[in-house]
């Protein structure tokens, strides 16, 4: 029986960890996004999925709107922050030196915050599941609707991205961009637009990420900071740029994170995603699914 | 040094001991205590910025370890505070060497996201090692600090020791920006690579940098310590670590004088706009400290897009503009 209840355990931490991770993984698109177009990493990126939680918390729990509808008002409003973003604070910049970039995300991130804590106060929000509370059982462990509901929107976008990418013109034309602008920009791709549209499209996904997640987590505003370093790690051990990679990576770091804090501690539970971010970082900072060749550490 | 800057010392000590005599608020005194700790981490982060051009999100974690030192070293052992400040520094300093050595090997994007790391790891380790730091609750009752048998325990002596402390890490600082040190750094900031090729060895001057700065900020911490005598883990987390960034940013990364100034303005502001806000309060203004965040990231935002060399460079500039404008008018009028 013991045998039996460990196993239980260990299924009921990767059902955790998947849930966790899902999100890295979304957010770290979100990261590969913006860096494939410009080379920036964007530090307001966990601040995109705070702002879809709350928004969405006073969409559905206070006006009261259909969740369908209140979920697609929310991604289009944090799009539009994402695209104010980009036209407003990285636009302008020139020159795009890297130490003033990161200042500038850092700077956006702050106002960001402030204005989710002015605007929703510091408490944390809670939001109703999708589909009720009442849990499945797979193998003595359980799992919560809401959690299904985030592989399957992980799964959807996923796919979503894989067809953009590859099957759309506009699609094409951002990876065009990515593997070299000034080519593109030849071949009468708007490399300006293909930006702006990084942006928005990486603020939605943040949004999204942020939605599904808001019922299990209740949002609050600081929230974003850690989710941004822990998205940021799930982008390095993918091999940052690589969003397949970025994907089994997100729920790689979820599923160790879930065991570290089950096995390990409890308490350093948050550490443990910091930790193996470091350790990549400092021992292969092209990513475990990147070859070192292949990862261009763009740095403007 | 150059001669500016022991004139710009000689102001600093003047005002210093000139701000007592004018304000008589204690509250307004332990505020520009702080913003001496402010100022002491900031020099050492813009030395890092600024001259080695290597940026830190993480420097709030020194600053801790410098608090918890002294907390845990005066209280549990009960060890000197001045003991436990030089043990918090020779540990900060272990530390960056520790987490230094591989992280500057990374640039740009990765040394920021790095540096973050670590401090978010620092600040969960300031949390959950209950045993040791006392987790959410922090550590209480830490002595004040004495010097030469004067123990430092009004608000009034530790304005002056902080501040003193302040001028002798600028003096230091100074006089390393203008030694071969300083010089080799400014090389590197420009192109690391030329400065390879020159013979300066720049991975070494950069861990130097950056040990020298966790110094700072660990004695900073340790000093806050004293001060305050009870440490939790609040001030310590990833956004103080930003704040420090914006200080220097916003005053002038380039420019120590300028990492003094920035940290002197954004220690102060919130105080300035909560008094201002009292004095329009009948015309139905008021200022809450919520707004802090908003201020800060809109300042940051607006130097680094228009001024992006910060404030100090920004005078400067539009000095130097206006007089070639007035120089010019009078040729023409002469003429």
């Amino acid at each position: 029986m013991s045998s039996g209840g460990s196993f239980t355990d260990l299924l009921q931490f990767i059902f955790m960890g998947l849930q966790r991770g899902s999100i890295y993984a979304m957010v770290a698109m979100g990261f590969n996004m913006i860096y494939n177009s410009t080379g920036i990493i964007n530090l307001a990126q966990g601040e995109f999925v705070v702002l879809g939680g709350l928004m969405m918390v006073s969409l559905t729990m206070s006006a009261n709107i259909s969740l369908p509808l209140a979920f697609v008002i929310t991604v289009f409003f944090v799009t539009i922050v994402g695209i104010l973003m980009e036209r407003f604070t990285i636009n302008p910049v020139k020159p795009p030196t890297v130490m003033r970039l990161i200042i500038i995300t850092v700077a956006v991130s702050i106002l960001l915050k402030g204005s989710a804590m002015c605007f929703w106060g510091k408490e944390s929000h809670y939001m109703k599941h999708f589909s009720g509370t009442e849990p499945f059982e797979i193998m003595g462990a359980t799992i919560l609707p809401q959690t299904l509901w985030i592989f399957g929107i992980l799964i959807i976008i996923v796919a979503a991205f894989i067809y953009f990418f590859n099957f759309t013109m506009t699609g094409k034309s951002m990876r065009a961009c990515s593997i070299n602008r000034d080519a593109a920009r030849l071949a009468g791709i708007n490399d300006r637009k293909m930006v702006m549209l990084s942006f928005a499209l990486s603020a939605g996904i943040g949004a999204i990420a942020g939605i599904i997640v808001t019922p299990i987590i209740q949002m609050d505003y600081s929230r974003g900071a850690l989710l941004g370093i822990k998205g940021f790690g799930a982008a390095v051990v993918g091999g940052l740029g690589n969003s397949i990679g970025a994907v089994v990576a997100g729920l790689l770091v979820g599923i160790l994170e879930a065991l570290g804090g089950g096995y390990i501690s409890s308490h350093y539970m948050d550490a443990f995603a910091l930790l193996i971010l470091l350790i990549v970082l400092f021992i292969r900072p092209s990513g475990i699914f990147g070859s070192r060749e292949a990862s261009r550490l763009k740095e403007f | 040094m150059a001669q500016r800057d022991y004139f710009g010392l000689i102001i600093v000590a003047v005002i210093v001991t000139l701000i007592p005599r004018l304000i008589e608020n204690e509250y307004y005194i332990g505020i520009l205590v702080f913003t001496a700790l402010n100022c002491l981490t900031c020099m050492g982060l813009c030395l890092l910025m600024g001259y080695a051009g290597q940026i830190s999100l993480g420097h709030s974690a020194f600053y801790g370890i410098g608090a918890y030192a002294t907390g845990i070293l005066t209280v549990t052992l009960a060890w000197s505070p001045w003991i436990a400040l030089g043990a918090g520094a020779c540990f900060a300093a272990l530390v960056a060497v520790v987490v230094g050595v591989p992280s500057l090997r990374l640039k740009g994007h990765y040394l920021a996201m790095a540096t973050l790391g670590f401090g978010a790891i620092v600040h969960i380790v300031f949390v959950a090692a209950v045993d040791l730091t006392g987790g959410p609750n922090g550590i209480a009752r830490i002595p004040h600090l004495d010097l030469f048998g004067i123990e430092l325990s009004t608000d009034k002596s530790f304005f002056y020791f902080s501040w003193a402390v302040v001028i002798l890490g600028l003096f230091f600082a100074l006089n390393l920006i203008h030694s071969r040190v300083g010089r080799g750094l400014r090389a590197i900031h420009g192109s690391q690579d030329a400065a390879g090729s020159l013979g300066v060895n720049t991975a070494r001057y950069k861990i130097q940098i950056f040990i020298l700065s966790a110094v700072y900020a660990s004695v900073a911490g340790s000093l806050y310590a004293s001060f305050v005598n009870y440490i939790d883990p609040g001030p310590f987390d990833v956004m103080h670590s930003v704040l420090l960034v914006t200080m220097v940013a916003v005053g002038g990364m380039h420019n120590i004088w300028g990492a003094l100034i920035g940290a002197v303005l954004l220690s102060i502001l919130p105080e300035f706009l909560s008094e201002l806000s009292d004095y329009f309060g009948g015309v139905g203004i008021s200022y809450n400290p919520d707004y802090d965040m908003l201020i800060y990231g809109g300042i940051l935002l607006a130097i680094m897009l228009f001024l992006p060399g910060g404030l100090v460079e920004g005078i400067r500039n539009f000095l130097r503009f206006s007089f070639n404008a007035v120089a010019k008018i009078k040729r023409r009028a002469f003429s």
